[in-house]
């Protein structure tokens, strides 16, 4: 990535008229007249006015794009929360092929088992993974996953004849989660977090009343933090007749460590583009599964993706979509979910077994701690003291409170100016009830060598602030563009190139 | 150690020494004795590279793909050719492997390539205002529902039974959740026929061309919804909106899609990308990403994520939307498809559709017990009525190798044996012919067999 990488033009700016990419396969049926087959009133005047551009010219011009970008195969990306681990190589040739590329989602089941056989296998394996017997694949991403999980739970206490209004959320939960509970037509409770990082049990005690649908909880929680009573708040919960829905955006911190089913969850989800390897393409496709207990499983989205067991003697098994779920919550989405999606994690599952996924997330907790204890040791917690100081899981939050105060310079500064030094920066801001806020997350994928290159990288702009901090305040000074003006953008609302 | 770590045993040690714990067992105190897994989970051991890919492809090979048979199945995603460029741009690291622009001084090309695509977007669909990308294309219908519920504080919708039935079958899912009604407006002869529209009418929900393969006369159904407060949706299928009137010019307020058929593959029906286009009316309360243009310190021009004070990660319960990862990377295909047909190209693609489909019903509707649904406009994909029962007469043609398109019966009980039939640019007139001969045997048999059975 260079500041050099080309102009600024967009595509519809290099359009000259005449120019072509495309060229139509020959016209071979006899040629009707336009108005003959669809009457001018249906017809538009002008064509889009999309760009007049040759194929060497696209080519170059995304490749020039693409040297805007930085991207995770290129550096550290500790982006808390969002998982930026290594994408194997290999899921972009098997998801590739033609079998499973080409193949059209409304094929007969009989003639695509290969691909209901995967989508069965995954279920299993998530099934496996989450301690809960039932998984559906259909939900898009993460926060799809959310708003199926909220809407099931909201159906299994109407099929009971229950009208739950209420969800419960922590104050430290992603903004998905209380989004989602609004458009599953429920309220939001928030529930405090106590001085050391966990749900505050008083609190959730006095709010885990009889109108409330669930408690949607993150663990190990957005502070990193495993909840150490997650017994106790499963006994709250459900003593209310509440269900317990788990987000695995941090999923990757315990996978065959421990099981959310084991912790009493109802319902789970994944994001397979975070645990699970799925290229975050620059903010999807993704794919949010989730796998829930005996109890909630007649809701589930429809179709399921279901084997039927052989018939006779020597005969296999095969796999079908049932449609026959009379207490479905219905579809969430078309077709079967992101099969693409489907095939990358599956590969990831089986190429690393039930041992390699286990060390995944041991090497995920070791590198988050050791990086914390690697902070401290370069001096960097004077300035940017961990939120909680204690063992963290695969993630963890310093707050830059400190150093704003001392240094001059607030956690933007100190991300903007990583960006100098080839490193995106953590997660900024979040969570909201952190001062100033970095949440870190390095993921099993990286080596020692990066963590200290990271550790004093931090304690490198750290110093330099206390001799100049206007050198952080001004950073980034080596990227494509510097310091943008988003308040700007705003204002001027230019959402679309004008032709 | 897996092959995707590289934390040494040596590693491993002085790591644990600078934490100060003596096992990586320790790290994990804080879960509960009882909860912890005392096995290993059920799922087999690893694998080498070679050996996943075998098992990867042993799969694929167990699907009959649009490659293995003459297909002409659509009803939603169809098989148009993915030219080479796109994965060859899709497929740069640089595009495959980062996330959501937080950072835009580093992610300028994304953003770039989002505020490309979301001209690309509007020019299509002829509306001002088009967002970054959605899921895909029936939760963008139960989007723009919940879009056009906040806007007026109506309680139901209309809902053409022209709308794929995914689409129906969506938005009632997400409406149940956000409280709204959904009543059905039937079709007549293939196009959509309105009930009277009344006060409590939030949006008319249509699509164009509708699942029946009909142009809808999208201004006549947009003027009713008008006259009566309502808003209208329309779910469009991009690329006839070369040729057919853009939905913003008809009156319609939301104009969501399947952006599938913009140089995404079939992938057994995802990853794609859902748009979702808008008026400036409505700006404020589209959901997910949108890219706009500014400035930098320098003066220079870059691109950032704006109006984000309507998303999840700032307003919380207060949102438009929970929407968080979409489908940048499809809606980059999306952009770089369009990119490569041009304006011309997109147009002359159409047109050659328009044409093959118009040969292809002609011959079709000529078989013996072969007759057209409706006698509507279309441009990609048109329904028969057999007079025989079309899932015995699919199957026959199963067993030629080609797949002569969806069979209605499984949605629309009132056409039991109709047969939707689509057309890209990837099925010859040959091709056609081959469907023609095979599907009118097929019927033939059929009729054969059912006169057998009356004797």
């Amino acid at each position: 990535m260079s500041a050099a990488a080309g102009d600024q033009l967009t595509i519809y700016e290099r359009s000259q008229a005449g120019r072509r990419a495309f060229v139509a396969p020959a016209l071979d049926v006899p040629e009707r007249e336009l108005d003959e087959l669809l009457a001018p009133e249906l017809r538009r005047a002008t064509p889009p006015r999309l760009p007049e551009v040759s194929e060497p010219e696209i080519v170059r011009h995304y490749n020039r794009l693409s040297k805007r970008n930085f991207d995770l195969d290129t550096g550290f990306y500790p982006l808390g929360s969002c998982t930026m681990k290594h994408n194997p190589k290999l899921h972009e040739r098997v998801a590739a092929l033609p079998g499973h590329a080409k193949l059209h989602p409304l094929q007969e089941p009989r003639q695509a088992q290969g691909a209901l056989e995967l989508m069965w296998r995954l279920q299993r394996a998530l099934a496996e993974i989450a301690g809960l017997p039932h998984v559906s694949l259909q939900p898009s991403a993460g926060s799809h996953g959310e708003l199926a999980g909220v809407l099931l739970s909201r159906a299994y206490h109407e099929d009971r004849g229950q009208r739950r209004t209420k969800v419960l959320t922590p104050d430290t939960a992603h903004g998905t989660n209380p989004a989602t509970v609004t458009m599953a037509g429920l309220q939001v409770v928030k529930v405090g977090t106590d001085a050391h990082g966990n749900v505050d049990l008083e609190d959730l005690r006095a709010k885990a009343s009889e109108d409330v649908a669930c408690l949607m909880l993150t663990n190990p929680s957005t502070l990193g933090l495993f909840e150490p009573g997650i017994e106790e708040i499963e006994r709250i919960v459900h003593g209310a007749g509440a269900t317990l829905y788990y987000d695995g955006a941090n999923l990757n911190a315990i996978m065959g460590i421990c099981r959310p089913g084991d912790m009493g969850f109802d319902i789970v989800h994944f994001n397979l583009h975070k645990s699970f390897t799925q290229p975050h393409g620059g903010g999807g496709p993704g794919a949010g599964p989730i796998a829930v207990a005996e109890r909630i499983e007649p809701f589930l989205p429809r179709p399921q993706v279901v084997m039927r067991e052989p018939a006779g003697n020597g005969s296999q098994p095969h796999y079908d979509l049932d449609f026959d779920r009379p207490k479905s919550i219905g579809r969430l989405r078309g077709f079967q979910g992101n099969y693409g999606v489907f095939v990358r994690s599956y590969a990831y599952i089986r190429s690393l077994g039930a041992a390699g996924l286990r060390e995944v997330s041991e090497i995920a907790v070791l590198n988050a701690n050791y990086l914390l204890a690697r902070l401290r040791l370069e001096g960097v917690l004077e300035y940017l003291p961990a939120a909680y100081d204690r063992i963290c899981m695969h993630e963890f939050v310093l707050s830059g409170a400190p150093m704003k105060r001392e240094l001059k310079i607030k956690t933007l500064d100190l991300a903007k100016r990583l960006l100098d030094h080839g490193v995106h920066p953590p997660t900024v801001y979040f969570p909201l009830i952190v001062e100033e806020a970095l949440l870190i997350e390095p993921t099993e994928t990286e080596t020692k060598e990066t963590l200290d290159q990271f550790a004093q990288t931090v304690a490198e702009i750290l110093r330099e602030a206390r001799e100049d901090p206007e050198i952080a305040r001004n950073a980034p000074y080596t990227t494509p563009v510097r310091r943008l003006d988003e308040a700007g953008a705003a204002r001027r609302r230019v959402l679309r190139q004008a032709i | 150690m897996t092959r995707y770590t590289s934390a040494t045993d040596a590693d491993r040690q002085a790591m644990l020494e600078t934490i100060g714990v003596g096992s990586i067992e320790e790290l994990f105190a804080d879960i509960p004795a009882r909860l912890r897994l005392d096995r290993l989970p059920e799922l087999g051991g690893g694998l080498s590279e070679q050996e996943v890919y075998e098992e990867l492809r042993s799969l694929a090979a167990r699907n009959v793909s649009t490659q293995d048979e003459l297909s002409f199945l659509g009803a939603g995603m169809y098989d148009h050719y993915v030219p080479a460029l796109i994965d060859s741009i899709i497929l740069r690291s640089e595009f495959l492997t980062p996330y959501t622009p937080y950072q835009p001084e580093i992610s300028q090309g994304g953003l770039q390539a989002m505020f490309e695509y979301q001209t690309a977007i509007s020019e299509l669909t002829g509306l001002p205002i088009s967002n970054a990308s959605v899921y895909e294309g029936p939760s963008a219908v139960g989007a723009a529902g919940y879009v056009a519920k906040h806007v007026n504080l109506r309680r139901r919708f209309v809902v053409s039974r022209g709308v794929h039935p995914h689409s129906r079958e969506t938005l009632q899912t997400l409406a149940r959740g956000y409280g709204m009604e959904v009543e059905q407006a039937p079709l007549c002869d293939g196009l959509t026929e309105l009930p009277h529209l009344d006060g409590d009418v939030s949006a008319i929900v249509v699509q164009q061309p509708n699942f029946l393969g009909a142009v809808e006369d999208l201004p006549r159904l947009a003027r009713a919804a008008r006259e009566a407060g309502a808003l209208t949706i329309c779910a469009c299928d991009p690329l006839p909106l070369a040729l057919l009137k853009a939905p913003g010019e008809c009156g319609v307020d939301i104009a969501v899609g399947e952006g599938q058929t913009l140089g995404n593959r079939l992938d057994f029906g995802g990853p794609s990308f859902g748009f979702f286009a808008t008026t400036e009316a409505l700006m404020r309360r589209i959901p997910g990403r949108i890219a706009g243009e500014t400035r930098d310190v320098d003066g220079k021009r870059g691109f950032v994520l704006t109006l984000q004070t309507r998303e999840q990660h700032i307003r919380r319960e207060k949102a438009t939307s929970n929407i968080c990862t979409a489908q940048a990377l499809n809606a980059l295909a999306g952009v770089i498809y369009l990119s490569w047909l041009g304006r011309r190209g997109i147009v002359e693609l159409a047109e050659l559709m328009l044409q093959r489909t118009a040969y292809a019903r002609e011959r079709l509707q000529a078989l013996e017990g072969v007759e057209a649904l409706h006698h509507r406009a279309v441009v990609r994909e048109f329904a028969l009525a057999l007079e025989v029962p079309v899932e015995r007469v699919r199957a026959r043609c199963l067993e030629q190798g080609v797949n002569p398109g969806y069979p209605l019966g499984r949605d629309y009980p009132e056409h039991q044996d109709g047969l939707l039939v689509a057309i890209t640019e990837q099925r010859t007139r040959a091709e056609i012919d081959r469907l023609a001969e095979v599907l009118g045997a097929a019927v033939a048999a059929e009729r054969c067999a059912a006169k057998e059975v009356g004797a």
